[in-house]
């Protein structure tokens, strides 16, 4: 291939869209790398800290969109104090002064500072979209700056963000037409959406926040006639505040929605649920609170032939309730909806019997997140450990890459983790298995994991130490109320110079702490750069 | 104010909490969404404390639920995003707290009543509660007479405007479409299927 030249190699690579196969395709020659390099546009980086700005600039300056994600998975559950980190200010700051045409950026679990915002308005002017998933930080001083500054702005995501300031002042700071945006995901007060549909009437997202009460009154018509409007809408998301009766405002444009969130819908009892989800054939994702019932989910099952992804949060969230799902409502969806792939499911109890039926109906899954409210639980019929259960789909599911485990589980489940789970790259794990074979078997089995959490489960230093080379190949492991010692957590960081072992010390115990001691919180990492300069106090790399 | 010892206010405080528990001190320090609604109406038979706002109420309960050494609470379980557990939380805070209120008349009665209809599970509880505030007997229910022995009848006014027999639909989209309840005379509920 040496003789073609580059621009027929660059045509070529143009077809090679995801970005694990441009990394591929960078490792196998430096012509090929130079060529890969030089052309990519779309890069992810899974840890802001496993490499610098500087690097990432160098190496690709043709860069357009960028995703960047910061803090472990587990600190969305408060398990990561605050201020550990994961900032997005020396990324922005770094791209504004070199000469990067930044299009697009999509930020997951960091910190951004409203100056962090303005900055980014500022810098750069074909600025064309904005993903904020799970970040904190900012208020909406610096999302006015986006939406003033941003001429071309396509799309705007703001998805579970702690932002301080609510009003939708900021929203008028749109320029009177905003032929370009299709896309607006996140709560928007009634007043706002219809100022904002004036002005976009091509939107394709939506989410919605408006509060209604009365029915009959004037904000519900303008609603209906807002609605009515907007026949591109696909996605839809948000209910914060909607009272049930105000529903068949939605209904006209339920037919063409592919995507539904009602996970914050608290209000909206199941039955109303139900009536809504029976006029969305096309619904390809639907997120969902558990209220909805075994029978709800009999309805979408018989409804949404095309679904693909389903979450059903718990609406007692405080997790001592009762949840209003059990195995029942899961494999009717699975008998149902042949095409689903993706699921994250809490629910009150689950079966052995019915993982092996949901496992033969759904042989394509990919994601399988199934969170028992009850920590341990066993199979309620048999008192069983799930083992089996779980050892079914990931046998079946030959595709599966993402998997999160509970109820009562021992070793055996993950024996079968490491024998079938072929394609697995990130497991959960919380309250499971006896001993150090547990972790081992996962370890020595699964080899395309990248990324292993676990919590409050009895392995120590033997299964951290085992295979210490195979943590090069991950992108990060998270350990927090096992067994392993701070002694373990140093021969590891010795042996791995490669890795930042950080250990998350929130009482000050390790100060005068024996080898013996019990690591409370691990978090180790792959990195190209060395210890971070920006941990905070608590956070000890060794 | 000086007083406020002898009198002993505290004992006879009406609060949110549960009695023997002592409200915690402290301030909130999580940023409260901004609730459009106005505040709803207390009547005395709610609690409601004139110092504390409504919504920092509400925050107080929510600290001390979560709090609550009875339940045994796992952090970070069940795997929840804070910001979806803050929304749900205060939401369901918020509709405990303001409760359905609605106004019942009694054809006859000088004046109306407000009853929460939050606070009954379900049809035989509401019924009763009726009878005990306007002192009637609604009779025997059943899907194809109506109340059978009864002068009065209890009906509802639902979303459309329509006078509807109290206990034809299930309770849940009861609770959802009643607007107002009228405990009606036998003689003008005829049509409603009460057999007098």
């Amino acid at each position: 291939m040496n003789y073609f030249p580059d621009e027929v190699l660059e045509h070529v690579f143009d077809f090679v869209a995801s970005h694990r196969d441009r990394n591929a395709v960078s490792l196998v020659c430096r012509l090929w790398h130079r060529v890969e390099r030089l052309s990519r546009q779309r890069v992810f980086v899974g840890n802001c800290y496993a490499l610098s700005p500087e690097i990432l600039i160098a190496r690709f300056p043709g860069l357009k969109s960028l995703t960047l994600k910061g803090k472990p998975h587990f600190a969305d559950f408060n398990l990561v104090p605050h201020d550990w980190g994961g900032y997005v200010q020396p990324w922005i700051e770094a791209l504004s002064n070199s000469r990067i045409g930044l299009e697009e950026l999509r930020l997951k679990r960091m910190v951004v500072s409203d100056e962090s915002l303005e900055l980014l308005s500022r810098s750069f002017a074909n600025f064309k979209s904005l993903v904020l998933v799970s970040c904190e930080g900012f208020t909406t001083v610096g999302l006015a700056a986006i939406a003033a500054n941003c001429r071309f702005l396509r799309e705007l995501d703001l998805q579970e963000n702690e932002i301080d300031d609510h009003s939708g002042h900021w929203l008028s700071c749109f320029p009177d037409s905003c032929t370009s945006l299709i896309s607006l995901n996140f709560a928007l007060p009634l007043e706002t959406l219809q100022n904002i549909l004036m002005r976009a009437p091509q939107l394709v997202d939506l989410g919605t926040g408006s509060y209604i009460h009365d029915p009959d009154s004037e904000t519900y018509n303008k609603l209906k006639h807002t609605i009515l409007k907007c026949k591109s809408i696909r996605n839809l998301s948000g209910f914060l505040e909607v009272a049930p009766r105000c529903l068949p405002a939605i209904y006209p444009i339920c037919l063409n929605l592919t995507s539904l969130n009602l996970s914050y819908a608290a209000g909206i009892h199941g039955s109303e649920l139900v009536k809504l989800i029976r006029r969305c054939a096309k619904l390809q994702r639907l997120w969902i609170l558990d209220c909805i019932g075994d029978k709800g989910l009999e309805v979408v099952a018989s409804t949404c032939k095309e679904l693909q992804e389903l979450r059903v949060f718990p609406s007692d969230v405080l997790g001592v309730g009762h949840a209003a799902v059990t195995e029942n409502g899961l494999v009717a969806i699975s008998a149902g909806c042949p095409k689903l792939h993706s699921l994250l499911y809490f629910c009150q109890q689950m079966t052995n019997a019915a993982l092996i039926v949901v496992a033969k109906n759904c042989p394509n899954f990919i994601r399988f997140r199934l969170c028992i409210l009850e920590p341990t639980k066993p199979d309620p019929v048999t008192m069983q450990p799930l083992d089996d259960g779980f050892g079914a789909i990931v046998q079946s599911c030959k595709h599966l890459r993402r998997l999160s485990l509970s109820g009562l589980l021992t070793d055996r489940v993950f024996l079968y983790i490491g024998m079938y789970a072929e394609q697995l790259e990130m497991l959960s794990v919380a309250f499971a298995g006896d001993s150090d074979k547990g972790m081992l078997y996962v370890l020595n089995g699964c080899k395309k994991l990248r990324k292993l959490e676990i919590r409050d489960c009895p392995y120590g230093d033997k299964a951290l130490l085992t295979d210490v080379g195979k943590y090069e190949t991950m992108r990060s492991l998270w350990m927090s109320s096992c067994e392993v010692t701070l002694g373990g957590c140093k021969t590891l960081a010795k042996e791995m110079p490669r890795l930042n072992v950080e250990i998350i010390n929130e009482h000050d115990q390790m100060e005068i702490g024996s080898e013996e001691q019990r690591v409370e919180k691990m978090y180790l990492y792959r990195t190209l750069v060395g210890p971070r300069k920006d941990a905070p106090e608590f956070v000890w790399t060794l | 104010m000086a007083f406020d010892k002898e009198l002993n206010l505290e004992a006879t405080e009406l609060r949110l909490g549960l009695p023997g528990t002592k409200e915690s001190e402290k301030q909130p320090t999580i940023a409260i969404k901004s609730n459009k609604r106005a505040l709803p109406n207390f009547n005395e038979e709610s609690c409601g404390s004139k110092e504390n706002s409504n919504a920092s109420h509400l925050i107080q309960k929510r600290d001390q639920e979560i709090a609550s050494p009875a339940k045994a609470q796992v952090v970070g379980w069940p795997p929840v995003r804070s910001y979806r557990k803050n929304c749900l939380q205060l939401k369901k805070m918020e509709a405990e707290a303001a409760g359905m209120y609605v106004k019942v008349s009694m054809d006859g009665a000088p004046y109306l009543r407000k009853i929460d209809l939050k606070v009954y599970k379900g049809y035989p509880e509401l019924l009763k509660a009726l009878e005990e505030m306007f002192k009637f007997s609604a009779g025997e229910y059943s899907e194809r007479e109506g109340y059978n022995g009864s002068e009065f009848v209890p009906t509802y006014e639902d979303k459309d405007g329509d006078w509807m027999l109290v206990g034809d639909v299930p309770w849940d989209m009861f609770l959802c479409s009643c607007k107002r309840l009228r405990i009606m005379k036998g003689s003008e509920a005829k049509g409603l299927g009460c057999a007098v």
